[in-house]
């Protein structure tokens, strides 16, 4: 038996689990807090705006967005298998697809800050 | 002596002869068992008073042996650590799930044999000493890191759990991929690369999407699904060496 290339796929998801885990309760909570008016003066849009004007900072909100993105859509993917959807590859290249053309547009409007 | 307190308890066992029967179907009984008693308990007063040509496996009755997995009310449960009072009503006894049934609760093993014998389950030293030179020893440190994997009684319900063994019969499956995990922990073995060749295969972890019903249902507490994930992270690296480091190794 040929050893299998899923790392290929597996270990962007597995980081962007773990990015996911750390960042989105944070971003959900403090999304809601900002939606109510309660906007902490540490996170003001100036100095998010300061934040994604940054070369770093550009990497760092790449690397949240584009590894969420790809960890939701393989979680997707093994959850369409696991309820018996078995058109595997259609549902990875659709998932995979939103995944990258996602992470291409937040690379795109962030080099435009 | 304080009298016991009895229940009347209501089964319903599927029942399968492949000598008379082309499809498996339902039989209810009645037994009277005694208020602290097993699912185990009610089967074989069922057998002793009613009914002997009912077919189940058992052997120890206190969940060492891992002979007596079945379903119950549809969850793959040991028959002598399911406690009749936790259940109200009929309750429903099947084989055990994703196995060929062989007569009534039995069912065929032989696909997990055969896939724990693919991983290689003993240890494989680096080389082999003589007797002459002593035992190899081990730290409590050493010893932590797989013990809890080693307490696999072979009862085949983390199978029985497994959507995925259910949907894809080819999947090696937790409890020998477990088993895989746990000598590659051995501080005494080095058959890891051997036993990758099943192991980091798409039957082996990559099947794997990470449910955790195997964990859930296990009545040793192995945890199969930190196993597997664990080797999915290791196999990972493998491939980034083998396939992305100049001169890593093929």
């Amino acid at each position: 038996m040929a050893k299998s290339h899923k790392p290929v796929v597996w270990f962007p998801f597995a980081a962007g689990g773990t990015v996911i885990a750390f960042f989105i309760p944070v971003i959900v909570v403090l999304t809601f807090l900002a939606a109510l008016g309660h906007i902490p003066a540490g996170l003001s849009y100036e100095r998010m705006h300061a934040l994604a004007g940054n070369g770093l900072g550009k990497l760092i909100i790449f690397g949240v967005v584009a590894l969420s993105l790809w960890s939701s859509a393989h979680r997707l993917r093994c959850t369409c298998y696991d309820f018996g959807v078995r058109a595997d590859t259609l549902v990875a290249t659709v998932l995979y697809v939103v995944a990258i053309v996602g992470s291409l547009l937040s690379a795109m409007y962030l080099l435009q800050i | 002596m304080t009298q016991m307190k009895e229940r009347l308890v209501q089964l319903e066992v599927l029942r399968y002869n492949p000598d008379t029967d082309t499809e498996a179907h339902f039989q209810r009984y009645e037994v009277t068992c005694y208020e602290e008693g097993v699912v185990l308990d009610a089967l074989n007063k069922i057998k002793a008073d009613i009914d002997p040509t009912l077919n189940f496996r058992w052997s120890c009755h206190m969940a060492v042996c891992g002979s007596c997995g079945m379903m119950i009310n549809g969850e793959p449960k040991l028959s002598c650590h399911t406690f009749l009072r936790e259940y109200e009503g009929v309750i429903r006894v099947e084989p055990l799930a994703h196995f060929p049934i062989e007569r009534d609760l039995v069912t065929a093993p032989d696909d997990f044999m055969e896939k724990l014998k693919r991983v290689k389950p003993y240890i494989i030293p680096k080389e082999k000493k003589p007797i002459s030179e002593g035992e190899y020893k081990q730290t409590p440190t050493q010893l932590m890191k797989f013990r809890q994997y080693s307490m696999c009684i072979n009862c085949m319900l983390c199978y029985a759990a497994c959507p995925e063994y259910g949907l894809d019969p080819q999947f090696i499956g937790p409890a020998a991929l477990t088993m895989a995990h746990r000598y590659n922990q051995d501080s005494r073995d080095a058959g890891r690369e051997e036993r990758q060749e099943v192991v980091a295969t798409h039957e082996g972890v990559w099947t794997c999407t990470f449910v955790g019903a195997c964990s859930e249902v296990c009545p040793a507490h192995v945890d199969p699904a930190s196993a597997l994930q664990q080797m999915k992270i290791t196999s990972s690296i493998d491939w980034i060496v083998e396939h992305l480091i100049p001169g890593g190794k093929k």
